[in-house]
């Protein structure tokens, strides 16, 4: 019996009495046996290192959101920034200091007049360099698919009911082009800091499902 | 997909799991190492069908693209996975213990 453990009752915990992952205990399915399969053979092969896997997870996990609410806060509080984000949002985050890589991105702006919001209908293309992963939703069939057919009742489902003479722009995300909106800045809010600025700037007003927080 | 009818956006926000990190991290390293581009990736995740996007999850259709794309590179042959499939399938019967070389 190779794998007969040898304490039943603390299966569940770790030796250090911590749940382990769901991930580590469920049964092993086809596709997790393909995944170290394949990182296994490209260490073997001297393509990548067991260190470089760890950093480029450790890298991504530092992303979030608050790298896009940073952009978005200095693009309502500096005129300069903002014509240089909306002619060229690549160059102008980079500038930043934000890993951008090679992609293109494009800032999309909310208006009294216009709502963008932001898709990828076959999977998954997100501007992550900002925002960090994107949530489940995203990824999801539902999102992907009726966004582009009824973005109005979409948007609706999170609680974002347009002025039916608001025109809704739909951005379809590829390989090579990401989209970020750049919400419209809330009313109340004058002189105020950055930072205190890009505490209203929320995941999904940047994907433009959702607006910004009203200055309590 | 896109167009297509369907239900409502489902909310539930899960966790990544390592295994679904780690997909992630070859996709970057692999693209790095100049062996896909992410044309290539999507190219993979066009032609799994319909099917593909209804019964496997995302991380799976994205290892199963990798996997493709790394092969047509020429990193490693079908018959180098298989045997390295077996390899790991042989250390046990959770992820804890095949990620254990």
């Amino acid at each position: 019996m190779p794998h007969d453990h040898h304490d039943h009752d603390h299966d569940h915990l770790s030796p250090s009495g911590h749940p382990y992952r769901v991930d580590n205990d469920a049964p092993l399915s086809y596709w997790q046996v393909m995944e170290i399969a394949i990182r296994e053979l490209m260490i073997e092969k001297g393509e990548v290192t067991a260190a470089q896997i760890t950093a480029q997870i450790d890298a991504m996990d530092a992303r979030s959101p608050a790298n896009g609410a940073q952009v978005v806060a200095r693009a309502w509080d500096e005129p300069k920034f903002h014509a240089a984000l909306m002619t060229d949002a690549a160059k102008a985050t980079r500038e930043m200091g934000f890993d951008i890589g090679p992609m293109n991105l494009v800032a999309v702006e909310n208006t009294t007049a216009i709502h963008n919001v932001v898709v990828c209908t076959l999977c998954s293309c997100y501007p992550r360099n900002l925002l960090g992963l994107p949530p489940d939703w995203y990824k999801t069939r539902a999102y992907r698919s009726r966004t582009v057919k009824e973005p109005r009742a979409v948007l609706a489902e999170f609680g974002l009911t347009l002025p039916a003479q608001t025109t809704v722009r739909v951005h379809d995300s590829t390989a090579d082009m990401r989209y970020i909106v750049l919400p419209a800045r809330p009313a109340g809010t004058e002189g105020w800091s950055q930072d205190r600025l890009a505490a209203l700037v929320t995941r999904d007003s940047m994907i433009g499902t959702g607006l910004p927080k009203a200055p309590e | 997909m896109g167009g297509e009818a369907a239900g409502p956006v489902p909310h539930d926000q899960h966790d990544f799991a390592l295994w679904e990190k780690r997909v992630d991290a070859l996709m970057i390293l692999g693209s790095a190492r100049g062996h896909f581009t992410v044309d290539g990736l999507r190219r993979a995740l066009e032609e799994m069908g319909p099917q593909a996007f209804e019964e496997m999850s995302y991380y799976e259709r994205w290892v199963a693209a990798i996997n493709e794309n790394l092969i047509e590179a020429g990193v490693y042959s079908i018959e180098e996975l298989g045997a390295k499939m077996e390899e790991v399938q042989a250390r046990g019967d959770t992820y804890g213990e095949a990620q254990n070389a």
